[in-house]
């Protein structure tokens, strides 16, 4: 099969890889980058574990072409680790027990990022709704909205 | 803000004060010890594992009909598809597994029993390969007649699921009926139930109906198996069980020369697991094609759609009951009939049944009692546990039915349930002793709660306010010797490993474990290292399910924790002489009460001894072992009444309450406050309490409100995805959620706690029917309670 050499930025590092017109963004950055955070939950955009940042913004990498990202800035959490919304959203998600299992933690915490990086105060609708692609089965989402709020707030 | 500093130095927490109860680091909300590996991505679940270019592959054939015999397999175009490395098939595997009962195959052998049944599985160098050759293998059936309702596969002249039964083994305490399709009956018969209808004022009977739900863990199954040239096979599987996969493992794969000692499970993070990760569903499929392809590494992952009808389901349930109740308000006899849908295979779902069997009184004394619980195989996916066990199920329409009693008879529900609600020392329908509990705190908490008794109007005229109270309990449903075991060893720092194999599967078990351990030892928790297990390394646990392990693996890690600290003292006694009555241990220190200058601190002796006066060493390694088995329970009973043995070591009780607002056009309803008390016996770390009460009563909620399974008439999942079958987002939640926490001690806990885990899940059912009822006098007796379902019955009533 013809491949496709992409190049783009990846945690702020240029990566360079040639792949296949089918494969999917997610488990190039997965099987090929050595890229973890973002995970496989449904493989059809249902479930937002797999959220990344393209440009700025959260896409469902499941749901994104590898070749799509040719020339894009990809920012997984393994890079927005060290961004400042993304880590005082940390620090309160750990104080408030915000996550579980973990699984949908770096998904819900990029849609934070973006959310906040747009929007430093968001009312807790915004927050709903930034949040709403990504499912969460453990923590009923309370303490992942007041999380998220408090950070807004800087309390 | 450099996190890496706030992480590698914990802010300072102010010494918390020594409680009434003397407890420093127990009844605190300490952080979570697993926080910053989940919240930074670096937390590692089964499938971030890396395998290396080795790595295989594996894709299933799966069997299009809910019933059929399968004819012939043709794996010949397969097989030639480059890159293909193995095709497997039932042929390679003879033997039978099962948690409980041994009732299924690695692969489909003759028959198939349901749409989506593993036929066979093609291995290959990468997964798109594996995939496209699978749908090359041909597979010839004969359509069977399929049985698809349980109380039709009750019937006599039903077509049979498992002509074989007799003869299966199972567990001694099941009681199956070859020759029919139940796989187990459960009865109880306590009391005179003929005469406690007659001492009835009010005698009801109705039918209630609860459809089968999926767990919907974010994380799809995963298991990576390699039987390498040596024999020993490595499992890595994304489990709650992972020394009882090791055990059907090494049971199943025994012709292969396995024994316990060659298999290895490794368990990391798992994505949340609900039950659905207990046993063993298709980790069994992953370890069959390991011993397929020795030397390499196989992967096997379900996809959402597989996660769905492949792994274990909620049993449906049709519950009949007839109940009879005195004009004083008292139950005087109950007769519950609960016919159970367990699917093709009940290997563990037949446990279920008859855990539900066991309790279907709910927390209230019933003198007079008789209960059939039936485990009734049809050709639908299999069953297994699932957050609640049963008890959801039977909740729903018991609690419905108690409330519409009471109401009937002009007696205030939430009262009725005082009078009726189970006390300390009351038998329980097997005869057994009820232990201490909170039930009636919890109860009265609730009612001040959501001001029951106060009815409340909404500001819209087209809604209306209802509320509803129900209580709750549940037993951890496990065999009598289920047993949970740790080890502790201490580091030249004074820091402690401690090795279990209870699963960290979100609810905090590490954390509990590491604050019981502190709490003996005087480690502060982030001296501590609590690690998901290797059955290699780690020792025994039967597997975290039941909400028992914060009990269970909980008096094991404090009984090897006072080990640790056995040994400390013994030892600093012959050195130093010291009286070991007089010695204690606090901040990481060896202190004497009679010599207040002596203070030994543990970094100075815990790996290297302690230097005596004639510079030899005494000592050495600090460790410690703890082993936990409830050594009073039993599960024999007698098979006619089930009266005899103690099959449950104990209950957590509560009660939930709600206000509900519903719009009498559209039947949409909003959750304006829910309130749950749980009497956990001991709140180890009361915010993981809470954050059981939250989370658990969401999916609970999700169950009544709009989660469903739809099949067709074939027998085909119609929804097996988010899109079709909804689980909650966060505009879903509730309004308000107000978690109380009662404390009545478990005596046999660790500190006096119990387990809390699934019980915040099952009240929710019986609280949404019974709010519309008491907001639009409907009464929906069949689940899910959608705003469909309401919006019809309120235009039916012509309210």
């Amino acid at each position: 099969m013809k491949t496709h050499r992409i190049n783009f930025t990846l945690n702020g590092e240029k990566v360079s890889i040639e792949v296949e017109p089918s494969d999917v963004l997610l488990d190039t950055l997965r099987g090929r980058l050595g890229i973890k955070s973002p995970k496989v939950g449904c493989d059809r955009g249902d479930c937002g574990t797999c959220t990344v940042l393209m440009n700025g913004r959260t896409i469902r990498s499941c749901l994104a072409l590898a070749v799509e990202a040719d020339g894009a800035d990809l920012v997984t959490l393994e890079g927005a680790n060290t961004r400042k919304w993304t880590q005082k959203l940390q620090v309160k998600f750990h104080e408030k027990n915000s996550f579980q299992c973990g699984f949908c933690a770096p998904g819900v915490i990029l849609s934070a990022t973006e959310l906040l990086e747009k929007n430093s105060k968001p009312t807790i609708h915004d927050i709903k709704e930034a949040v709403a692609g990504n499912l969460c089965r453990c923590t009923g989402y309370e303490p992942i909205i007041e999380a998220i709020a408090e950070t807004a707030k800087g309390k | 803000m450099d996190l890496q500093k706030i992480i590698a130095k914990p802010k300072k927490v102010a010494k918390a004060r020594k409680a009434d109860d003397g407890l420093e680091v127990v009844g605190k909300s300490v952080q979570r010890v697993d926080g910053w590996e989940k919240i930074k991505g670096a937390a590692k679940y089964t499938d971030d594992l890396e395998f290396g270019p080795g790595l295989l592959y594996a894709a299933l054939v799966e069997s299009p009909h809910a019933h059929a015999r399968i004819r012939t397999i043709d794996t010949s175009a397969a097989e030639k598809v480059r890159g293909v490395v193995k095709v497997v098939t039932g042929r390679n595997f003879t033997h039978k597994f099962g948690l409980y009962m041994n009732d299924r195959y690695i692969f489909a052998k003759d028959v198939v029993r349901f749409v989506g049944e593993q036929v066979a599985a093609v291995v290959a160098t990468d997964a798109k390969t594996a995939q496209r050759a699978a749908a090359l293998v041909k597979v010839q059936y004969e359509p069977l007649p399929a049985v698809l309702d349980a109380v039709k596969a009750f019937e006599k002249d039903s077509p049979l699921v498992h002509p074989d039964l007799k003869d299966y083994t199972h567990v001694p305490w099941f009681f199956p009926k070859p020759g029919t399709n139940i796989a187990h009956w459960r009865k109880i018969r306590k009391g005179d139930l003929a005469k406690g209808f007659k001492d009835a004022d009010l005698v009801l009977e109705d039918t209630y109906y609860v459809p089968r739900y999926a767990h919907c863990a974010i994380e799809p199954h995963s298991a990576i198996g390699l039987f390498d040239a040596s024999g020993r096979l490595t499992m890595w599987t994304s489990s709650q069980s992972p020394f009882t996969q090791r055990h059907v493992f090494a049971e199943t794969l025994k012709a292969f020369g396995l024994g316990h000692k060659d298999v290895r499970v490794i368990s990391t993070y798992i994505g949340g697991g609900f039950g659905g990760k207990a046993g063993v569903t298709m980790e069994i499929i992953a370890a069959g094609l390991a011993i397929a392809v020795p030397g390499r590494p196989v992967k096997l992952l379900w996809n959402r759609a597989q996660e769905f009808y492949n792994t274990y389901q909620r049993l449906g349930c049709t519950a009949k009951i007839k109940m009879g109740v005195s004009k004083a308000g008292k139950i005087t006899a109950l007769d519950f009939k609960l016919h159970w849908d367990a699917g093709a295979y009940v290997e563990y779902g037949a446990n279920v049944v008859n855990a539900a069997g066991l309790s279907a009184s709910g927390p209230y004394k019933v003198d007079n009692i008789s209960v059939d619980s039936m485990c009734t195989y049809t050709n639908l996916p299999p069953c297994g546990a699932y957050r609640g066990f049963g008890y959801s199920e039977f909740l729903f329409g018991l609690e419905s039915h108690i409330t519409r009693m009471a109401t009937e008879l002009g007696i205030d529900p939430v009262e009725f349930r005082k009078r009726n609600a189970i006390k300390e020392g009351d038998t329980l329908p097997y005869g057994a002793h009820m232990n201490p509990n909170g039930i009636r705190d919890a109860i009265e908490r609730v009612e001040k709660e959501i001001k029951w008794g106060v009815k409340e109007k909404s500001k819209d005229p087209k809604k209306a306010i209802g509320k509803a109270q129900v209580c709750f309990w549940k037993s951890p449903a496990m065999p009598p010797n289920a047993s949970s075991s740790a080890f502790l060893k201490f580091n030249e720092d004074g820091s402690l490993n401690i090795l279990v194999s209870g699963m960290e599967i979100g609810q905090g078990l590490l954390t509990v474990m590491a604050q019981i351990a502190s709490e003996v030892l005087s480690v502060p928790v982030a001296k501590i290292r609590v690690e998901t297990p290797d059955t290699d390394r780690n020792p025994y646990e039967w597997q975290t399910v039941g909400s028992h392990v914060t009990w269970g693996c909980g008096n094991a890690v404090k009984r090897a924790a006072l080990e640790a600290r056995e040994r400390i003292l013994d030892l600093v006694q012959r050195v130093h002489c010291l009286d070991k009555s007089t010695l204690y241990l606090v901040d990481e220190h060896v202190k004497c009460r009679t010599k207040p200058d002596f203070a030994l601190r543990f970094s100075d002796f815990v790996i290297n001894g302690i230097q005596a006066d004639d510079h030899t060493f005494k000592g050495g390694p600090i460790m410690g072992s703890g082993v936990f088995m409830p050594e009073f329970a039993s599960a024999i009973g007698d098979p006619e009444t089930g009266q005899g043995g103690h099959p449950n070591v104990h209950y957590t009780t509560g009660s939930a309450g709600i206000v509900l607002e519903v719009d009498r056009e559209t039947g949409k309803m909003k959750i304006k406050k829910v309130a749950l008390a749980v009497d956990c016996g001991k709140a180890i770390n009361p915010d993981l309490v809470k954050g059981q009460v939250v989370g658990g009563l969401l999916q609970g909620f999700a169950t009544v409100l709009y989660e469903d399974m739809r099949y067709d008439e074939k027998g085909r999942l119609l929804n097996p995805n988010f899109s079709d079958y909804k689980i909650p987002t966060a505009m879903d939640m509730p309004e308000e959620v107000v978690p109380i926490i009662i404390e009545v001690p478990q005596p046999d806990g660790p500190y006096g706690a119990r387990g809390v885990g699934e019980h915040t899940m099952i009240p929710c059912a019986p609280l949404i029917a019974n709010a519309v009822a008491d907001a639009l006098g409907v009464r929906i007796k069949s689940m899910p309670v959608t705003k469909e379902k309401v919006a019809l019955a309120v235009k039916a009533a012509g309210k």
